[in-house]
């Protein structure tokens, strides 16, 4: 049976090249021997409840605020959210699973409540430019790239972990503690970022994160043929697994 | 729909005489420019930055008594302006020395200076002129139509471009909507088939639309009048919520066994044999033919002077070089992709060069690269080239297209035999162009 990434919505929530991420997972099963597709949720489709991983992208406030309207009654997404369906949201994304946002002109808008953060317009200017962070999860080694373009400041709850600490001139979540990033939903689920890139694009080992926790350890990736060698080596994995981050733990 | 607006203004009119605090600005910028082309530069905004400062009101001074026609919009400003310089009897001929100027009887700025220092000093190159025609960065149209009470407005699109730069672009098509709703003496004619561009069209009383297929229907998906959701099928467009639509066109690309033609109101149709490839350029051809019947020019008239335009500013210019022919492609955005890719699908599989950069002029996130359906240049040997080379890399290879990285794209064009097409995005363009041409 063919693995299935649910891209959700991506008319209203694809403005930043985020349905890249969906594409990006796709082709890193294929690559690794894995039947896979994109399963494309446009605005008057169902979400199936059974994907494999999730994804979300970036969106402008009156975009956000339908999508999430959108998606408040899908029992689909609720359920793939409930059972611990691996999920990437990002920026837009990010604001409509958790618990509430308020837009530019002050509109408070609740979320879809499967993460505990909360969203509130930034004062100043938006959050723009090029960002590197040191990733805080488990399994993640190298520095996670991203380019970020929002004006919310997202704060976590006592249910949400961060992502990851963003280094330089970064700002992440906007809240001035270099958090960026968040992960929460069931078993930590749900990873939700600011980063553009799109971030599974720049940081190919969280897409095989997110890809070993839907399906369990991979297979070693063959990247095609026909590439430079500097891009074959980008391609490469560089998750360790989940079993070597439990490893690691267990002091092994 | 009317047809002819009662209030469109036909060409002509008295050019009044310039204030004495005008004159002098105008004097010393014309000295300044002369100045800065002598020394290499190419003085395109120059001289309208000096006689700005001289005098704050000197582009609306310029502009007075002219016909003035704006032309705005994310994708096609500068071939469109340039084509409806030449419906309306400009020679446009590439000015390569200034790249501003007067084309016999039209002011218009070539180079795509396209800011109100830029267009003031295209009006300063042209004195006299009855007509100006300018392209107007999208950002800008609201200062600069209310300086030269614009006789025509055309809107052509808008679409996602530079989102970490130029911000949002509902943002952007909402502020073009405020000026358009500004200048109710003004002729708006707009895309109708561009969801965003017909929300601001639409601010008009009496807009002429323009329609046609096109390959890009992103940003489509928010109403502008009232934020339902918008459905498309086909080319008809349709509000959710407001029941807003697409609106019928007024002028129409129409294809039958004798190829493309433009059908107007009337029973107007005229036959298009443009030298320019691709759709893109055949909608341009459309904009064109219809703004110069607006302005009283004979469609067929204004049709026959399109043909002779072979190039745009580069754009679309071959060079020959040792073993080949290279042609110059500008793509900054995933919708002026989605018309390249067009072109390049009435073509056979020829050698693609694909280069881009993230200077400030281009926007600093690459991340729209994974917006560009690349999978399309399947069945063209790839070169990826560039300051962004390594990312472009990237998103190739998830394209599942085999290719290769070299240093510098007008080298990788030599290196290649035959008929091969450059690509780039803004500055990528004009380095390669620079040194092609």
């Amino acid at each position: 049976m063919s693995a299935r990434i649910v891209l959700l919505l991506p008319e209203v929530l694809g403005t930043y090249g985020d349905a890249g991420n969906a594409a990006v997972l796709a082709a890193r099963l294929r690559w690794r021997g894995i039947d896979a597709h994109v399963h494309t949720v446009g605005w008057d489709d169902a979400v199936p409840e059974g994907g494999d991983v999730y994804v979300l992208g970036g969106g402008e406030d009156a975009a956000q605020m339908l999508a999430v309207e959108r998606l408040r009654g899908s029992a689909g997404l609720r359920r793939a959210l409930d059972r611990g369906a691996p999920t990437l949201a990002v920026c837009a994304g990010l604001q409509i699973l958790g618990r509430a946002f308020t837009v530019a002109d002050g509109t408070w808008v609740p979320g879809l409540g499967m993460l505990d953060v909360e969203t509130t317009p930034g004062r100043g200017a938006r959050r723009i430019g090029d960002v590197t962070a040191d990733p805080l999860l488990d399994g993640l080694d190298e520095l996670l790239v991203g380019f970020e373009n929002h004006g919310g400041v997202t704060t976590l709850g006592a249910d949400a972990a961060p992502l990851a600490r963003v280094r330089g001139a970064g700002a992440g979540n906007g809240t001035g503690d270099r958090i960026e990033g968040a992960v929460g939903g069931r078993g930590g689920s749900i990873v939700g970022t600011y980063f553009h890139g799109p971030v599974l694009a720049r940081n190919p080992a969280l897409a095989d994160l997110l890809l070993t926790r839907a399906l369990g350890t991979l297979p070693p990736l063959e990247v095609p043929e026909g590439l430079p060698s500097s891009t074959a080596r980008r391609l490469g994995a560089r998750f360790r697994g989940l079993n070597a981050a439990v490893r690691r733990r267990a002091g092994a | 729909m009317p047809t002819v607006n009662p209030s469109a203004r036909t060409i002509g009119g008295v050019i009044p005489r310039l204030p004495a605090r005008a004159r002098l600005a105008v004097a010393a910028a014309r000295s300044v420019s002369g100045l800065a082309r002598r020394t290499g530069r190419n003085g395109s905004v120059i001289g309208g930055r000096v006689a700005t400062v001289l005098d704050r009101r000197v582009l609306g001074r310029l502009a007075a008594g002219r016909t003035v026609v704006l032309v705005t919009g994310t994708n096609g400003k500068t071939t469109t302006t340039s084509m409806i310089a030449r419906a309306l009897g400009g020679d446009a001929a590439e000015r390569s020395s200034t790249g501003t100027g007067g084309d016999g009887d039209v002011a218009t700025n070539h180079l795509g200076a396209n800011m109100p220092d830029g267009i003031t000093t295209a009006l300063l190159d042209a004195p006299g002129t009855r007509l100006a025609v300018m392209e107007v960065d999208e950002s800008y149209l609201g200062e600069v139509a209310a300086a030269t009470d614009p006789a025509v407005i055309v809107l052509l699109n808008f679409s996602r471009d530079q989102l970490d730069r130029v911000g949002e672009v509902r943002t952007v098509a909402r502020r073009v909507g405020d000026a358009v709703a500004a200048h109710p003496r003004a002729r708006v004619v707009a895309f109708a088939d561009d969801v965003l561009c017909a929300g601001a069209g639409l601010r008009s009383a009496s807009p002429l639309w323009v329609s046609s297929p096109s390959s890009w229907t992103g940003d489509a998906g928010v109403c502008p009048r009232c934020d339902g959701p918008v459905t498309h099928a086909g080319l008809r467009w349709t509000c959710g919520s407001c029941g807003l639509e697409r609106p019928p066109g007024n002028w129409a690309l129409v294809r039958d066994d004798a190829g493309w033609s433009v059908r107007g109101p009337d029973g107007v149709e005229v036959p298009l044999e443009l030298a320019l490839p691709g759709h893109a350029n055949r909608l341009n051809a459309a904009f064109a033919i219809a703004v110069a019947t607006e302005l009283g020019v004979a469609p067929a008239v204004a049709a026959a002077r399109l043909r002779g335009l072979e190039q745009v500013g580069g754009r679309y210019r071959t060079v020959t070089r040792p073993g080949g022919t290279t042609r110059l492609l500008l793509a900054k955005n995933p919708a002026g992709w989605a018309q390249v890719l067009d072109l390049l699908d009435e073509g056979p599989g020829r050698p693609v060069v694909v280069a881009v950069n993230s200077r400030e002029a281009d926007g600093r996130d690459v991340s729209w690269l994974w917006d560009v359906p690349f999978e399309r240049l399947a069945g063209h040997p790839v070169v990826v080239a560039g300051e962004r080379a390594a990312e472009l890399s990237v998103r190739l290879a998830y394209a599942g297209l085999p290719h290769r990285l070299a240093d510098d794209a007008v080298a990788a064009t030599r290196d290649t035999v035959g008929p091969v097409d450059l690509v780039g995005n803004y500055t990528a363009f004009h380095d390669a162009a620079r040194v092609l041409t």
